[in-house]
């Protein structure tokens, strides 16, 4: 069924009690031509171009928990493309291009809301390196424009650019383009589209091992739901990549971190835009219930427990309250934490495993989101044709052996 | 926030220490000669085990000396504490 203005009308008059379910929950086949591992976005997403632009319908997205319950549904939904080099502006531009299009794609509203990003610069150090990211951004057609202090409280008018702060903000780089999405919509989005088009979303369905026949190719994938077979499959397991990799014995480049993230009590709206503070560690927007969401930082260590240490969200509100001192007297509803994938240099894996068969979408590390609909495109091409998109090839897992590193470092804007 | 045990002194809170990542990871003797596979498994590649997980901490604003720690990545509990040099503890392996 699509969405139209009809659709809302009949249903309205029907006190909404009608609404068809939104995709099945079929039992798991015994053989698919594909898997994938992970209901997340970018699983979703990779399944739905694979139905959609390779023809292979005869797949399965396998989830362990609930869809978009890890990290889609834990983020701060900041979408921007504004990296520094050519191999990252490429992937994060090709993602933020299908945003752009994304509701009318999906016949689903995403809520792309292109509100602005504005990362702000504290010291001298900041200047020159978003000033190297403006002019990098706009050699690869990227818009990115450099702003005074009082053009960026221009912008966003609860900003303070009070001199005497313990970090003053001494300019501010914006891209216009760069906004939030509602990140449950993105993935329920997917989830529908790759539905209708056959694909078999099976939730509550872990994957325990992977079977592989003589020559060492994938040959099946062993789940709480049974054994289904298969030739090809493509991993999207966020935090929990080095977890079902083990699996299939292969260790990854990763760390897994829990990331936190907290919203306040909903109020009018009074934030325009969304904030980033790299040096002192805070970002910031509203969402349209009024709340605002705030991001914090990782912990240090290693983790899987989708918490966090307090002191590492204080910080972050400690920020907040400098740059935006009204928001002092705002009290937190929630906090939670994500664990985030990082990869040494903080851009992510797509591509081929040693394991024939088996492919890999990992190592977003803390700015995943953003990249959801181009991280899934890709990947569902480079799973389809067996070899690497054009786009996703320099961030093959061989880099770390070959030594071609993307050092995103300064890009990734979370200090960990 | 954790309550980390330095095994110089003693029980203190996470925000002094500072934490070094995976541990027992030895630099090899001899690099020159190490594929390029072998020296990217020693520089990127690490175990990021849900569950126990041997890792180095620094007591930065402390002592400021190092030691390692055994530590349950699903519960953030600390198992075990010990000094740089000795052997991970027996018992600490595998799943609490």
């Amino acid at each position: 069924m699509r969405f139209s203005a009809l659709s809302l009308l009949t249903n309205a008059l029907t006190a909404n009690a009608r609404w068809p379910r939104q995709w099945r929950s079929p039992e798991p086949k015994s053989a698919y031509d594909a898997v994938i591992v992970g209901g997340g976005g970018h699983g979703l997403a990779t399944a739905y171009y694979m139905a959609k632009e390779h023809r292979m319908t005869n797949i399965a997205v396998l989830e362990k928990g609930w869809l978009g319950g890890g990290n889609t549904g834990r983020n701060t939904t900041i979408i921007r493309s504004n990296y520094l080099y050519d191999e990252s502006a490429a992937i994060y531009e090709h993602a933020l291009k299908l945003w752009e299009g994304l509701s009318r794609e999906l016949n689903y509203n995403v809520m792309y809301s292109p509100r602005g990003v504005m990362m702000l610069a504290h010291n001298t150090h900041d200047v020159q390196s978003f000033k190297r990211h403006i002019y990098a951004n706009r050699l690869n057609g990227i818009d990115n424009e450099w702003l005074t202090p009082a053009q960026a409280k221009a912008f966003c008018p609860p900003l303070n650019i009070a001199k005497d702060i313990r970090y003053p903000v001494v300019g501010a780089a914006l891209q216009r383009r760069g906004g939030v999405a509602r990140h449950d919509a993105v993935a329920w989005g997917y989830a529908r589209g790759a539905d209708r088009l056959g694909v078999d979303i099976i939730q509550n369905c872990e994957v325990t091992g992977f079977r592989r026949d003589a020559a060492g190719a994938i040959a099946a994938v062993e789940t709480t739901r049974g054994l289904i077979s298969t030739r090809r499959i493509g991993v999207v397991a966020a935090g929990h990549t080095s977890v079902v990799m083990a699996r299939a014995g292969l260790r990854m480049p990763l760390e897994s971190f829990p990331l936190q993230a907290l919203v306040s009590e909903p109020v009018k709206p009074i934030f325009p835009c969304v904030v980033m503070s790299n040096t002192i560690h805070a970002y910031i927007s509203q969402s349209d219930k009024g709340e605002l969401v705030i991001g914090a930082g990782t912990d240090q260590y290693v983790s899987y427990s989708q918490q966090g240490g307090i002191h590492v969200t204080a910080h972050t509100l400690d920020a907040i309250c400098e740059l935006v001192p009204e928001f002092r007297r705002m009290r937190m509803l929630r906090n939670w934490g994500g664990i985030v994938d990082t990869t040494y240099d903080r851009s992510p894996i797509i591509g081929r495993t040693p394991i024939p068969g088996l492919f890999v979408n990992c190592g977003w590390g803390t700015g995943g989101f953003k990249a959801t609909p181009g991280s899934g495109h890709v990947f569902a091409w480079t799973i389809a044709k067996g070899e690497p998109h054009p786009i996703a090839a320099p961030f093959a897992l061989d880099r770390f052996r070959t030594g071609r590193l993307i050092d995103e470092a300064a890009a990734a804007a979370v200090a960990h | 926030m954790l309550l980390i045990t330095c095994p110089y002194c003693g029980p203190r809170p996470e925000i002094e220490f500072r934490c070094g990542g995976e541990a027992h990871i030895a630099r090899p003797a001899d690099a020159e000669a190490l594929s390029d596979a072998a020296w990217a498994d020693y520089l990127f590649y690490r175990t990021n085990p849900k569950g126990r997980h041997a890792e180095r901490w620094i007591h930065q604003h402390g002592c400021q000396r190092w030691f390692n720690a055994v530590r349950d990545t699903a519960s953030d509990a600390f198992v075990a504490t010990y000094r740089m040099g000795e052997k991970r503890p027996p018992g600490t392996e595998g799943e609490p």
